[in-house]
């Protein structure tokens, strides 16, 4: 598995989704623990690895359900009027 | 000759022989035991014991029926007096009144039956084409991200599935396509319903209605949705009505669902629950493996140390100072020693010295006797001479001999 290298551009962890959140994640976590890693690499990945799980959850508990409705070829919002 | 049931007939009967005799023929009779009767429901009776009594009729006859508590129970439809209805049960004798009565287990509307019939037969149609094959049905994807919605805009089957889909996985994209769900209308809209959907490409499509009877239903055994689901690009979840509904699209469906929050739930396998729990699985496992990586650092480093120490100048100076220390007291301790021994050797030839000392002879009282002439010692009595001198301890004195003597 490669190593994520600092030469990729990483994303900021504020605009990732849940599943690239969750992705890079695991990536990280396994190389921790497949890899012999310097102690500054070791932290690094640690600090990267919780903000990512930090924003997982953060999604994860501002999770409202998105609803919309198709008219003709498009989709508009949906508003439910039984409320 | 065949043994009969029936005993040999009496000449003459008693009440309950005769009723029981009629009791077993009607009872052993296979047509009446699962019979379909239409009429109309009059003197209907619900007492408390949960039991419906009632009398079906027709322009010129009636019939007595009774609904055991259980079967009523299942009931769908509501009971009135004057309703036509289709009943169907066994027929069967209550000797104490010497009724014969209807056993009813199901009651339906009126033309029931022949929507059911047309059941039957599009079914096996579209079965025999292979529409409900088995093999057809796809798996609905576990973590789906868009969901799709094809229900009534208005009533409880939408509510129901979009609380639940909240409850669950709130992550996941809903788009609705809604249609009206019966009358003549239904089905072409839900088709096109279905159709706008798939271009959306979602995950999976539920297509959903609450509970109704047949006819309320009956949109969803309409040929053309039928079709529509079976050859659906993405996969479908149909829950259509209550638990004991089934429609056709039920069996086109790659997934049947008894109702419209199961419908939802189906959609849904992995919920926020499972969300969660992946997320701190995984955090765990990132502090745990970055403890590790460091504590691995820590004794790598730790095994460095030990190697160098081992390696330094400082261990050997500590080494020959110890040496140092050890010669200089062992150097020490033998010089003492040496001292001691020359020491007691000049004590020694002291304490000899001094024995031998002619003094201390002198002292015990023996003298040194000289001829007085030449000056030699006289150890022996021919070698007395006239004067001699006599040497004693502190000084001496002359004497002379007055006779040899031998001892």
């Amino acid at each position: 598995m490669p190593r994520p290298s600092s030469k990729k551009t990483e994303k900021a962890v504020e605009e990732l989704t849940y599943e690239e959140a969750l992705a890079e994640l695991e990536e990280i976590v396994s190389a921790l623990e497949s890899e012999q890693n310097q102690l500054e690499e070791s932290i690094k990945l640690f600090e990267r690895g919780q903000a990512l799980a930090a924003r997982c959850s953060a999604l994860l508990e501002a999770a409202e359900l998105k609803v919309k409705q198709v008219a003709g070829d498009e989709l508009i919002p949906f508003v439910d009027v039984s409320e | 000759m065949q043994p009969t049931l029936f005993p040999q007939h009496p000449q003459q009967w008693t009440v309950s022989k005769l009723t029981f005799y009629i009791r077993r023929l009607l009872e052993e009779n296979e047509v009446l035991q699962d019979v379909w009767v239409q009429g109309e429901i009059s003197n209907l009776s619900r007492p408390a014991s949960g039991h419906v009594y009632f009398t079906l009729k027709d322009s010129s006859a009636a019939l007595r029926c009774v609904m055991w508590k259980t079967s009523a129970a299942r009931l769908g439809i509501p009971l009135q007096d004057g309703k036509a209805v289709e009943v169907h049960g066994k027929i069967g004798v209550y000797e104490v009144s010497g009724q014969y009565q209807l056993y009813v287990d199901q009651i339906r509307p009126v033309g029931e039956g022949a929507l059911y019939q047309e059941f039957m037969r599009l079914k096996a149609m579209l079965e025999a084409e292979g529409l409900f094959a088995p093999e057809r049905k796809r798996l609905i994807p576990a973590f789906p991200k868009k969901i799709g919605i094809v229900t009534s805009g208005t009533g409880a089957a939408l509510r129901d599935m979009l609380n639940t889909l909240r409850r669950r996985l709130p992550l996941v994209e809903v788009i609705l396509a809604p249609s009206p769900v019966q009358g003549m209308e239904a089905p072409p809209a839900l088709v096109k319903a279905l159709q706008s959907l798939i271009l959306q490409s979602p995950d999976v499509i539920l297509l959903a209605r609450g509970g109704g009877s047949i006819e309320d239903l009956w949109a969803f055994n309409d040929e053309r949705l039928v079709r529509a689901v079976a050859m659906s690009a993405v996969p479908v979840i149909c829950g259509v009505g209550h638990e004991t509904d089934f429609t056709l699209c039920d069996f086109a469906a790659d997934l049947r669902a008894p109702t419209p929050t199961a419908a939802a739930e189906l959609a849904t396998q992995i919920t926020m629950i499972d969300l969660r729990a992946t997320v701190s699985n995984i955090q765990s496992r990132l502090v745990t493996a970055t403890l590790n990586s460091i504590v691995e650092q820590k004794s790598f480093l730790s095994s460095l140390v030990s190697q160098l120490r081992y390696a330094s100048p400082d261990r050997r100076i500590q080494s020959e100072l110890q040496r140092v220390d050890e010669l200089s007291r062992r150097a020490h301790s033998s010089l003492y020693h040496h001292i001691q021994l020359q020491s007691a050797h000049s004590q020694g030839l002291a304490r000899r010295l001094e024995a031998l000392n002619p003094n201390a002879v002198l002292m015990r009282g023996y003298a040194v006797v000289t001829r007085k002439d030449d000056g030699s010692v006289v150890s022996r009595v021919v070698q007395a001479s006239e004067e001699m001198r006599v040497r004693v301890s502190d000084g001496e004195f002359e004497v002379r001999k007055i006779e040899n003597r031998n001892s």
